[in-house]
């Protein structure tokens, strides 16, 4: 580490939770800064030295405390300090005035810093940057906006280093070249050095490895830390016995309570914040011991989750149930017992949570898998395997995006004019934007001026107008203060506050706040349906403004219940290690007997694909006929799977009713019999082209995702001086704007925009195209009479989810309507797609 | 639907996906378009056009696209030429500020005088262009009004409290919301009890308020009926599925 910094080299660090990397980041700065002498007060070197990035605000103030202890402890004289939205504006001014040494603050800072007038000098004596955490943000838009920003400092302080943190990753050179600054051709893999102690081989890479992301950029030195004692990963077989179907654990709580009373303190993972919900009470209800046992979600009002912190930080806690919000790296406590109640999705998310036990590297960790069903008893096998073998996910290539582009022009344009070569140069230094064309930045530039559009009317309004000597400025100080106030890539979804309301009259009345729910929560609740929120069971009442009205409810037994899929769509190469186990019958007997069982008796009644097939079955049930698949892509690749092959079942005739959808498989029915179809006709690949196209401008989620990249391009503000948008009329408002953009400037850059991130993000189209791809003459089809030991669960979802696409809006609007008239009616009796589709 | 409501309204599909419903004796379709159709009068109402709505923002600096003005005329087009209405009546902010007609693209302004053109054509006032109406009635086709009496129908912007028989009037933008299988859905929609009316806010770029809410719940004694729009037919909402 110290001998690249002295080289000047940018570095990335790898090594696992709890390995002292922080601290690794700073320690050639700290050298630098003690070997410096006295700061000058003003001029060459006055300036701050090492800025320190995290993607969390929590973890700026852990590591001020972790680095203040050894600088007061040798006595260094040097000036540290940290910078979040919460820094009060005393604190901030002075910051500007007196730069700290060391200045610890988050990428959403760096945005705005880039957005100040007089940056470039502010930044000047700038030796080092320090990344943490960057394997949860280099591959998103944030990640985009931190590098962006990344290439604004270096342009500043040409010998600038970059320094990254990050845990075990599958592909540290996709980092790598991510991180590293220029455009040349990239000459190598960077210099490998080994730290002492580290005897770990490279993850052996999969045949199924995405396309490699364009290298480049200057050398990167990439540092390998002490892997640490492997974990120790058990599977808990409740009673020896793991359930056909579900999701929620709830067979294996009395066992999960056990655990927790023989451990110190627990943590318990699960995927979604409903779950947690739902977890927490059951641990409740039989805590016969009264455990000080807590909830910990990102929904929590923001003191309660800070009051549940401080508890496990004091270790006043036993065990605290959470989501994803306590993946990242803070010390809360002595955590010696991981246990994860759903399925792991992952091998690199289970490492990063099994990590957060035992932070003492020569100690293994523990952990605890619970599977909720028989397949999630395959992925969690898969998984302890993936780690035994060091087998971590890799991710998928990500190219800058442009909506967090035209952000950050909008912000250089408000800290200094300028010219268009220049910052196309800088901006295609960077490593998402490295592929870049000149005519897309002029285009982006154009949104940034006046919107983007065909039709040029806005030319007077222009937010960017040319400078005498042709460069682009800001078009004046309101501007750019509006601009500041909505920097950021993070769009959160639509909130709505929870209140318990109170009758005043015939009005309710929002009282105390329980917490945040998004929006699209509520959406389907009518008023008196109840729900778990906050450990309690509440009766939804109204929503008025920005507030989601609740009452206390008596019902033990909520009606809505907690949400079926995963947040997460279990990740390519663990699902690729269950089609393997399931295919070879010898590595069955590491399963216990009532999985392998089942096992057999799909063998038995229908039959075990190998791992390059894909098993469909058609079965009649009831008075309906189903047609069950088991792909293995993840939730979200066979919802739009099913979307698409509903629109073709549609045109053949078969009268598609509905699917439901899980992470292995997922079922159709219909009105006619699916058996005769040609089932390579029906998977054929094509369908992700003009099918996909028009289901997917008539989508909800194209609409919610153009949303957030209006907001994050500046199209949209969400704040405005004195008068903040509430998230609901952004949401509003922006699907009307979708709408006519879409008839009027199809080609508009933010729509396709919109279209690239919905196909990666929501669709995961990339990954269905593979899987099409993989079954091409490879679909099984068993014809049977009955369902088959594989489809229980996807069946047993069945009811609880709905049909999307245009359709359904029209016929939720049918069905609510006055029966008045008799067209409609006849029309439901006799059984129309439409009728019955919407269950 | 009560037998009151059902009676005072005596509803009935028309071919074209509208609803056909009698205020205060007057018969009247509910167009899908969110448009009012006055039968006996030959008469196109619509209420709350906001036209350069998209410039009003671009011109603070929110560069929403320009293309509102352009989908609202391509929609008023399309309702003219499907009934040929002998009057049109705009209910009302018709352009979103004083300076709309000012900003309005040149084609835009163009179409508006051949809509115009071989009709009667009434802007009445509402409270975001009476300024642009007053400064701008040489550059318009058609009068300007206050208010307006057709038949047993009385014309206004704004919804007055109160029993009003005959009133059709718009401002409130009106929208309502039904849930079931999982999903919401909000829809802009005309609130009726037979007595009298709030037409949908007609424009491409306008908002919507809830039904339920006081403001437009309170015009009526009785629970009213929720016209949705729909694609291609208005749905006749049932009052207690709304939520």
């Amino acid at each position: 580490m110290i001998a690249a910094a002295q080289a000047g080299a940018h570095a990335l660090l790898v090594a696992p939770t709890g390995g002292g990397k922080t601290l690794a980041g700073f320690l050639p700065s700290l050298i630098e800064l003690a070997e410096r002498g006295p700061k000058p007060a003003t001029g060459p070197g006055s300036g701050v030295h090492t800025l320190y990035l995290s993607p969390l605000k929590a973890l700026t103030t852990d590591v001020e405390r972790n680095l203040m202890i050894p600088i007061r402890e040798i006595g260094l004289n040097i000036h540290v300090e940290s910078r979040t939205g919460d820094t009060k504006q005393s604190k901030r001014q002075r910051q500007r005035d007196f730069p700290p040494d060391i200045l610890l603050t988050t990428p959403e800072q760096l945005a705005l810093f880039c957005a100040w007038d007089g940056a470039r000098s502010y930044f000047a004596d700038l030796q080092c940057v320090v990344l943490d955490e960057v394997h949860a943000i280099w591959s998103g838009k944030r990640g985009d906006l931190l590098n962006l920003g990344l290439g604004r400092l270096q342009t500043f302080a040409p010998a600038m280093r970059r320094v990254a943190l990050s845990a075990t990753v599958d592909d540290p050179d996709m980092i790598a070249s991510w991180l590293a600054p220029g455009n040349p051709p990239h000459t190598g893999e960077g210099d490998r050095e080994a730290v002492e102690g580290a005897g770990r081989t490279l993850p052996p890479h999969h045949a199924t490895h995405g396309p490699l992301l364009p290298v480049g950029g200057d050398p990167v030195t990439i540092i390998r830390g002490d892997p640490g004692a492997p974990p120790v990963i058990d599977v808990l077989v409740s009673e020896g016995h793991v359930p056909w179907a579900g999701h929620t654990g709830r067979h294996a709580i009395p066992e999960v309570y056990d655990a927790i009373r023989r451990a110190g303190m627990t943590l318990i993972f699960v995927n979604t914040r409903w779950q947690a919900e739902f977890v927490f009470q059951q641990l409740w209800a039989i805590n016969d011991d009264d455990l000080p046992i807590a909830l910990h979600h990102g929904s929590l009002a923001a003191e309660q989750r800070r009051k549940v912190e401080a508890a496990m930080a004091r270790g006043d806690l036993r065990a605290v149930v959470c989501t994803s919000t306590l993946d990242l790296g803070i010390d809360w406590g002595d955590v010696d017992l991981v246990i994860q109640l759903a399925a792991p999705k992952g091998a690199s998310r289970l490492v990063q949570r099994i990590g957060r036990a035992n932070h003492r590297l020569d100690e293994p960790s523990r952990a605890l898998m619970v599977p909720a069903s028989r397949f999630e008893m395959l992925e969690c096998q898969a998984a302890r395997e993936a780690v035994a073998e060091n087998a971590f996910d890799w991710e998928p290539v990500h190219t800058g995006t442009l909506d967090t582009l035209a952000q950050h022009v909008m912000g250089c344009a408000c800290s200094e004019p300028f010219a268009m070569d220049d910052l196309y140069a800088e901006v295609s230094a960077c490593g998402p934007y490295r592929g870049l064309t000149y005519e897309q930045f002029e285009e982006v530039v154009d949104l940034v001026a006046t919107g983007g559009y065909a039709l040029r009317t806005y030319e007077r309004f222009a937010r960017i107008v040319r400078t005498r000597d042709g460069k682009w400025k800001v078009r004046d100080a309101r501007t750019a203060q509006r601009h500041r106030m909505n920097v950021g890539a993070i769009v959160t979804a639509a909130t709505l506050n929870v209140r318990v309301a109170s009758r005043r009259g015939q009005r309710l009345i929002g009282g105390r706040k329980v917490g945040e729910a998004e929006e699209s929560y509520f959406e389907p609740m009518v008023p008196g349906d109840t729900f778990i929120f906050a450990g309690q069971v509440w009766a939804f009442q109204a929503i008025a403004g920005m507030d989601a009205l609740v009452t206390h409810a008596q019902d033990k037994d909520p009606k809505i219940p907690s949400w079926g899929g995963s947040k997460f769509p279990m990740s390519t190469s663990l699902a690729d290690r269950v089609r393997a186990m399931i295919e070879d019958r010898d590595h069955w007997r590491v399963l216990p007997p009532d999985v392998q069982e089942w096992l057999e008796l799909q063998e038995e009644k229908s039959a075990i694909p190998d791992a390059e097939t894909l098993l469909v079955e058609t079965f009649p049930r009831g008075s309906r006929h189903f047609l069950v698949a088991y792909p293995f892509a993840g939730g979200l690749a066979h919802g739009t799977l099913c979307m698409l092959l509903t629109r073709r079942l549609d045109r053949l005739g078969v009268g598609p009713l509905g699917f439901v959808v899980t992470d292995y498989s997922l079922a159709i029915w219909s009105i006619k019999p699916m058996d005769g179809l040609d089932l390579d006709a029906l998977f054929e690949p094509d369908m992700l082209g003009d099918d996909l196209e028009s289901w997917l401008e008539e989508s909800f989620m194209m609409k919610r995702t153009f949303r957030n990249c209006a907001l994050i391009s500046g199209l949209i503000e969400k704040r405005q001086p004195g008068n903040e948008k509430t998230g609901r009329q952004v949401t509003f408002s922006t699907d009307l704007i979708y709408d006519v953009l879409r008839r009027h400037q199809p080609d508009h850059l933010l729509l396709k925009t919109a279209r690239a991130d919905a196909a990666a993000g929501l669709l995961d189209v990339a990954r269905l195209g593979q899987l099409l791809q993989r079954i091409q003459g490879h679909i099984r089809h068993m014809h049977l009479e009955r369902p088959s030991p594989f489809c229980v669960p996807v069946l047993v979802q069945i009811g609880r989810e709905r049909v999307g696409g245009g359709q359904a809006a029209e016929m939720i609007l049918d069905a609510s309507a006055y029966g008045f008239d008799e067209a409609d009616l006849i029309a439901e009796v006799m059984g129309e797609p439409s009728a019955e589709a919407a269950q | 639907m009560n037998a009151a409501l059902r009676q005072a309204l005596s509803p009935a599909r028309c071919p074209s996906g509208g609803l056909r419903v009698s205020i205060e004796g007057e018969p009247c379709v509910l167009r899908c378009s969110g448009a009012l159709w006055v039968l006996n009068h030959r008469t196109l109402i619509a209420a709350d056009l906001h036209l350069e709505k998209g410039s009003a923002f671009a011109a603070r600096g929110q560069m929403l696209p320009p293309y509102d003005s352009r989908a609202t005329l391509d929609r008023l087009e399309a309702e003219i030429e499907a009934l040929r209405p002998a009057t049109v009546i705009l209910l009302g902010d018709s352009f979103h500020d004083s300076k709309s007609v000012a900003r309005m693209a040149p084609d835009d302004a163009a179409r508006l005088h051949r809509l115009a053109a071989g009709r009667d054509w009434i802007w009445l006032e509402g409270n975001h262009d009476i300024a642009a109406l007053a400064d701008s009635v040489d550059a318009l086709p058609g009068e300007v009004v206050e208010t307006l009496s057709l038949g047993a129908l009385r014309l206004i912007h704004e919804p007055q409290p109160g029993e009003r028989p005959g009133e059709i009037a718009g401002h409130l933008h009106p929208a309502a919301r039904v849930a079931a299988h999982g999903r919401g859905v909000r829809r802009p929609a005309f609130v009726t009890d037979g007595r009298r009316a709030v037409l949908p806010a007609f424009g491409a770029f306008t908002g919507g308020l809830d039904v339920r809410d006081p403001a437009i719940a309170g015009l009526f004694a009785e629970p009213p009926l929720a016209a949705a729009l729909g694609r291609d037919k208005v749905h006749a909402l049932a009052w207690e599925r709304l939520g």
